[in-house]
Parts: C-alpha cells; sequence; structure tokens
C-alpha cells in the first residue's frame, strides 16, 4: 500500500511539473513495477508533451493486454521474468570517480589492454576521473558544433522530444508501431532514452556518428530508443555499441531501434554488442531482446545492418529491412559468437515490397562451449515487388562438441520474376587447421582467433576501419577458453 | 651435440603400434632421407615428433638441442625450432597468405624475446622470399591454400620454411604433386637454405627428389623400423631394385 501511497503522490507531483512546474521532484525513482501511474511518472519527469504521454499509455495499455504472453518461438530458454519485480525510471546515477586506474579492477583493464583501447578511453570507460590533458567532453563538444553547422541534428530522444516534436511525431513508431512485439511494446510504454539522428537533405555526413561521444554522459539504460531518419539525398554512418566489456545491473534489455531512409538516402548501422555474458557457468549476464528494424521508404534508399554480437546471456534480435521505395536496397552483415552457456537467436527479415529491390544476408555464427547459436531469418517478396532479388548466406562454424548452430531461414516468394538464393554451410575448426597452426609456432588461442577471424572477415570488413581492429580482437577474446 | 635425436622411438594409433623402434641421429649441416614404402610409418614418425594429437608415444626420445620434444606442446615445439612441411597443407578459408606469414613470422619473434615485425620489412621480406621461389607475390593476397594447385602449395610450404628459418625442417612428401620445373625451385629453395645450424629430414616415396637435395644419409623405413641405412647411393639402390628385399627383411 505505501508504494500505492507514494505513486499517488508522485502523481500529484507531476501534474504540478506539466504546468511548468520545472525544477526537481524529490523521488528519483518511480515506484517498483508497472502501472499507468510509472509511466505517467517518466513521462512527466522527463516533461514530455501530452502526446508523447498519450503515446507511451497507448503502448503500456496493449502491454496489458497481451498479458504475460512473451514470445516463445526463438531457441532460447530464461526463468520467466516477472516485470512487475523491477524499477522503470531511476535517475541516472553519478558514478564514483576513481581516482586512477590503479582503483580498477585489474581483469576489466586487461580486457581492455588486449582489445588496444587508449590509455585515456580506459579511464572515461573505468569511471576513472579524466583530468584536463585530452578532454573527451570537448572533443565532443566540437564534433556537435559542426554537425549542427550542417544541419544534422544528433541529440538524445528525450531532447528532440521537446525540440523537434514534430520530426519525432512524424516518424516514431512509424517502423516498429507501439503493438509491434512484446518487448517493443514494453519498450514504447517505458522507454527512458536513447539517440535521435536527423540528416538533412542532400547531406553525406561527414563523420561516422557513434554513441560512444555520449560515452560520459547520462547512461540510457535499459530501454533504449533509437530514431534514424535520413532526408533524400543524404548519407549517415552510425555506429552503436563498444568492444568494451559493459556490464549492466539491469538483466533486461529491450531496445528499439527505427531506421527511416527516403529517396536516394543511405544508411550505415554499425553494432558491436559486448554486454555481461554472465560466467562460465552461465550464471548472471544481460538479456538482448531488441527490436531494430529499417524502412527503405524512398526509391533507390539503402540501409546495411552490420551487427557482431559477442555479448549477452541471451540474444534475440533481428535487424530488419522493409523495402518499400522501388530500387531500394537491404543489407545484413552478421558475426554472432556465442561462448560457455550464452544463447543467440538473431537474424534478419528483409520484407520486399517495391520493384527491382534488392537485398543481401551475409551470416557468420561461431558457436563453443556448450552455447546455442541460431540464425532465423524472413525474405519475404510481396507480389507487387517485380524482379526483387535476395542472396541469403548463413554459415556456422562449431568449436567442440557440446555447441549447437541452428539454421532457420524462411523464403515468401509471391513474384514470379523474383529470384531467391539462400547457400548454408555448417563447419567445424577442423583438427588438421589447428595443427597446421600450432606448427607454424601459434598458440591454441592464436589459431582459432585467425582461423575464426577468417571465418567472419566478410563481415567484419564492412564496419569502419578502427571498429573494425577492435572486433577482430573481440571475436578472439570472446573465444578464449574455448578450445584445449 | 647432435641437433636431432630419435632414440628407439614407438608410437601407436589407436592401439596399434606404428613405430617400432625408430633411432636417428641428426647433426648440423645434414640432410637424412628416409625412404620407404606407402603405409609403412614415414607420415607417423613426422606428425609424432611435430607433436600431433591421436598419436600415442609408448616409448623413446626426441630431442632438439638436447630438449625432450615428447613434453612439449606442437606450438612449443615449433617455436623451439622444428618446422613441419605438410604433405597436404591445409586450407584457411579467408585467412590471407600474409596475414598468416605474419602471425606465424611473429609468434617465433615474441618467443625470441623479439619485437613484432615491422609491416614494411615484412613486405620486403616476402616480397624477396617468392622471388626465390618464383611464385608471384600477389599469391600473399590470397586465402592461405584456398584454390591453390598441388605445386602452389608445396611452395608455399617452402616459403614458409624459409621465413621462419627454422633449426629442423622435416620434409613430408614435398615432391609429390611436382611437376619437374616446380620440384627444381622448391630443392633449390631448400638447398639455400642447408647450412651447419640446420637438419632436414626429406620424407619421401621416390628417388627423383633427391636428385635435386642431395642427401647425406638414406634410410629405409619399413614396418615401422629402419632396417637399411647408407649414403645417397642407398636412393639409387632402391631406385633400381625397389623395396622387395627390405620388405621380406621385416617380415
Amino acid at each position: 500500500m505505501a508504494a500505492t501511497k507514494e505513486t499517488a503522490a508522485a502523481v500529484r507531483d507531476v501534474e504540478q511539473y506539466k504546468y511548468g512546474f520545472v525544477t526537481d521532484i524529490e523521488s528519483d525513482k518511480a515506484p517498483k513495477g508497472l502501472s499507468e501511474d510509472t509511466i505517467r511518472f517518466i513521462s512527466a519527469k522527463k516533461n514530455e508533451p501530452e502526446w508523447m504521454t498519450e503515446w507511451r499509455l497507448k503502448a503500456y495499455r496493449y502491454w496489458t493486454d497481451l498479458g504475460d504472453e512473451e514470445p516463445t518461438w526463438a531457441k532460447v530458454r530464461y526463468p520467466k521474468i516477472d516485470y512487475q519485480d523491477s524499477y522503470y525510471y531511476s535517475a541516472p546515477k553519478i558514478q564514483p570517480k576513481l581516482e586512477s586506474l590503479d582503483d580498477v579492477d585489474p581483469k576489466l583493464l586487461e580486457t581492455y589492454k588486449k582489445l588496444g583501447i587508449p590509455l585515456i578511453e580506459q579511464e572515461m570507460l573505468a569511471g576513472v576521473a579524466v583530468d584536463a590533458v585530452f578532454d573527451s567532453v570537448s572533443v565532443a563538444t566540437t564534433y556537435k558544433k559542426k554537425l549542427e553547422e550542417l544541419g544534422v541534428i544528433f541529440c538524445p530522444i528525450s531532447e528532440a522530444i521537446q525540440k523537434r516534436p514534430e520530426l519525432v511525431k512524424k516518424y516514431l513508431g512509424s517502423v516498429v508501431p507501439y503493438s509491434d512485439n512484446f518487448f517493443a511494446t514494453l519498450n514504447s510504454a517505458v522507454f527512458t532514452d536513447g539517440s535521435f539522428v536527423y540528416i538533412p537533405k542532400g547531406l553525406r555526413c561527414p563523420m561516422e556518428l557513434s554513441t560512444y561521444f555520449r560515452i560520459n554522459e547520462q547512461n540510457t539504460g535499459q530501454f533504449e530508443r533509437t530514431l534514424i531518419i535520413a532526408d533524400e539525398g543524404s548519407y549517415v554512418s552510425y555506429l552503436e555499441g563498444c568492444t568494451a566489456p559493459q556490464r549492466d545491473e539491469n538483466q533486461l534489455h529491450a531496445a528499439v531501434v527505427e531506421l527511416i531512409a527516403l529517396d536516394d538516402a543511405e544508411i550505415k548501422y554499425s553494432t558491436v554488442q559486448n554486454w555481461y555474458p554472465g560466467d562460465a557457468d552461465g550464471k548472471g549476464g544481460i538479456y538482448n531482446f531488441v527490436t531494430k528494424r529499417g524502412a527503405c521508404r524512398g526509391r533507390n534508399s539503402k540501409i546495411m545492418w552490420t551487427q557482431v554480437e559477442t555479448g549477452s546471456a541471451i540474444t534475440w534480435k533481428y535487424p530488419s529491412c522493409i523495402l518499400q521505395g522501388d530500387g531500394s536496397v537491404g543489407e545484413f552483415y552478421s558475426v554472432a559468437i556465442t561462448n560457455n552457456y550464452q544463447q543467440a537467436d538473431t537474424g534478419t527479415k528483409m520484407i520486399h515490397i517495391g520493384r527491382n529491390t534488392r537485398s543481401k544476408i551475409i551470416s557468420k555464427g561461431i558457436s563453443a562451449g556448450h552455447a546455442d547459436n541460431t540464425y532465423r531469418g524472413l525474405v519475404r517478396i510481396a507480389s507487387k515487388a517485380d524482379a526483387a532479388r535476395n542472396y541469403t548466406q548463413c554459415d556456422s562454424l562449431l568449436i567442440g562438441s557440446t555447441c549447437g548452430a541452428h539454421t532457420v531461414p524462411y523464403i515468401e516468394n509471391r513474384n514470379p520474376s523474383a529470384q531467391t538464393e539462400h547457400e548454408a554451410t555448417t563447419s567445424k575448426i577442423s583438427e588438421e587447421q589447428l595443427f597446421y597452426c600450432l606448427q607454424r609456432g601459434m598458440t591454441q588461442e592464436e589459431a582459432v582467433s585467425l582461423i575464426v577471424n577468417g571465418f567472419c572477415k566478410e563481415v567484419l570488413q564492412t564496419l569502419p576501419m578502427e571498429f573494425a581492429v577492435e572486433a577482430q580482437k573481440l571475436v578472439a577474446i570472446s573465444l578464449e577458453g574455448s578450445v584445449g | 651435440m647432435a641437433l636431432l635425436e630419435i632414440k628407439n622411438l614407438h608410437a601407436s594409433v589407436a592401439g596399434r603400434e606404428i613405430l617400432k623402434g625408430i633411432t636417428l641421429t641428426l647433426d648440423g649441416g645434414e640432410v637424412h632421407a628416409v625412404m620407404g614404402p606407402n603405409g609403412t610409418g614415414k607420415s607417423t614418425l613426422s606428425n609424432v615428433v611435430a607433436g600431433r594429437e591421436g598419436y600415442n608415444v609408448t616409448a623413446g626420445e626426441v630431442l632438439l638441442d638436447g630438449q625432450d620434444m615428447l613434453i612439449m606442446s606442437a606450438d612449443a615445439r615449433a617455436r623451439a625450432g622444428l618446422f613441419l612441411a605438410f604433405q597436404y597443407p591445409v586450407e584457411i578459408p579467408g585467412v590471407s597468405t600474409s596475414a598468416f606469414l605474419k602471425t606465424a613470422i611473429n609468434a617465433k619473434r615474441r618467443a625470441q624475446g623479439q619485437p613484432e615485425i615491422d609491416a614494411m620489412e615484412f613486405l620486403k621480406l616476402v616480397k624477396e622470399k617468392t622471388k626465390i621461389l618464383d611464385m608471384p607475390y600477389d599469391m600473399i593476397r590470397r586465402a592461405l591454400n584456398v584454390g591453390f594447385s598441388g605445386g602452389e602449395k608445396k611452395r608455399g610450404e617452402v616459403l614458409q620454411m624459409i621465413l621462419l628459418e627454422p633449426r629442423v625442417a622435416i620434409l613430408d612428401e614435398t615432391d609429390s604433386g611436382l611437376d619437374i620445373d616446380a620440384l627444381k625451385v622448391v630443392s633449390e629453395g631448400v638447398n639455400g637454405l642447408r647450412g651447419p645450424d640446420r637438419t632436414f629430414l626429406v620424407i619421401t616415396h621416390y628417388q627423383r627428389l633427391l636428385d635435386y637435395i642431395v642427401p647425406d644419409h638414406v634410410h629405409v623405413l619399413t614396418g615401422g623400423r629402419i632396417v637399411a641405412s647408407g649414403g645417397k647411393e642407398l636412393a639409387k639402390e632402391l631406385e633400381a631394385e625397389g623395396y622387395a628385399k627390405y620388405l621380406d627383411a621385416a617380415a
């Protein structure tokens, strides 16, 4: 009962808040569990306009109607999540600043070192107070200024809701509607923050936009919401995530990413995900239930997803493309590595609607230890998608004899002039290959890393340069101890 | 001290004894040829010395510079200076030959406490060595052994040997699948590496290779034992008379 009272009080505060009461509210945490009050509380905390609050509530009501029916079709197992047993809003925590890297967990530092992360970034990642020699904040500010001059909007989505409501209103939920799926619906109701990007007409964004720039801004939390719009004839490359291992006290992550490419626009979205996978026995670890989808709305538009998924206990993720515009192109390049007791069920959907649309899927799944790795994909060609083409290649690599690799491709073709190709292979690192490398003086781990990186090459080479180098090292680190 | 000593080596695979007491002593500067019919344990000998898994050494010793090889892992043996040119070099898709070579060179350098090889130095070195072997330099951009012809694969093995400068090199049927021109080139590569600090164990079925890589000693291996040893003339004799006489002896 106390909690309910607290909520009621909070909501009363909120009512005041709505009318310009802009200073702080005392409580920094929403009451435990999910209710309309919680949603209103979050919305109020963020000083959102009413349409936003209503949208969240619509999503929440829809989610309630779904009951506790989480999707069960994926090949993943986890204990039932009690959604009433968590907090959906807490003010960004100020991490205690450490004096120097000497205070940081040596194991974490070792990983940073292996990844070749520069010292200054190590300090930022580990939460050490960075001194003024190289001020990352000022670098980020410089970039921001440059981007602003070009007309690029790159800011937290909460800021965009305030400053560019017309854009957010027009596009939010237009690719992933609030009713899309259990986790996306939950996200729509409770998302706390995320990124917003708008690239104006005809602009080729001159730098890679990266969440990295916002690394020491506030924590975006477990329900991240990203919206990227590339206006006609523009281009943007967006990097998400970080090769450095990230820990989070929240076990469930349910992000939503929406991309919109208008006529002749191109969006390249690259992810390196390395959240805590749990320990070697499968305890702990993040559940990553993400909905990522891009709409190639304009003619000859293009969306390219590249993902390197090495972390999380469970990955449930299908970055997809809706190819509406005639001549539009969707590409999906994926490396998913599972080790120990990790489970990944990941793939893509390519929905061909426009004529002459093309899609390409290259998926590389690597499984070691007791892990399970599933590729699940859909290629759908609508009846009007004349001359649509798809090429799919799914390769699985097994390390050891206790892991699993599965491929579940769906192809639905309703247009006789369309062509689809599907190739799939499953292989093991052979004893011959390993011995060959060892005989040349490489250690077991070096050998596995070399062979696996070769296996993933087609995908890794689509990553931006600096990301690619780190990703290669990450591949090696993720498989440490998997052979031998 | 001998560079490589194999003493009374016994080894079995899946409970079946293949090597039944091999003793060989290789001094620096020497080339030893081991000849014999198929299925007599020639490849087993090279695999056991190199430390491949799946073989059970039941007795004997293998010493490189007096160091006990049998207690070391395959990669540690390689770093100690043991090199095996494979009869069937494996394909590693997606791994460029240059990336592979660089990783191998750096593994060796690290073991010797040297810094990693500089990128320019590496390219220069490889360019120079590919020329010796009459290989197109472009080859190092291709995935290792993938789609290589038989001859290209064997040249690749010798290229690796030249780059890694081993103390002991075992050539396992390096002549198989080579035409006469390739055979000459490969042999020249090997001969260029001969020197007092190095020894070669050349395993072959045919005498042909030994016209180009002239051995100091020739051993006949049948039934898991060395049944005869001699000078280079022994190879000629085998060529003329075949192995029949030794098979009888072994039986």
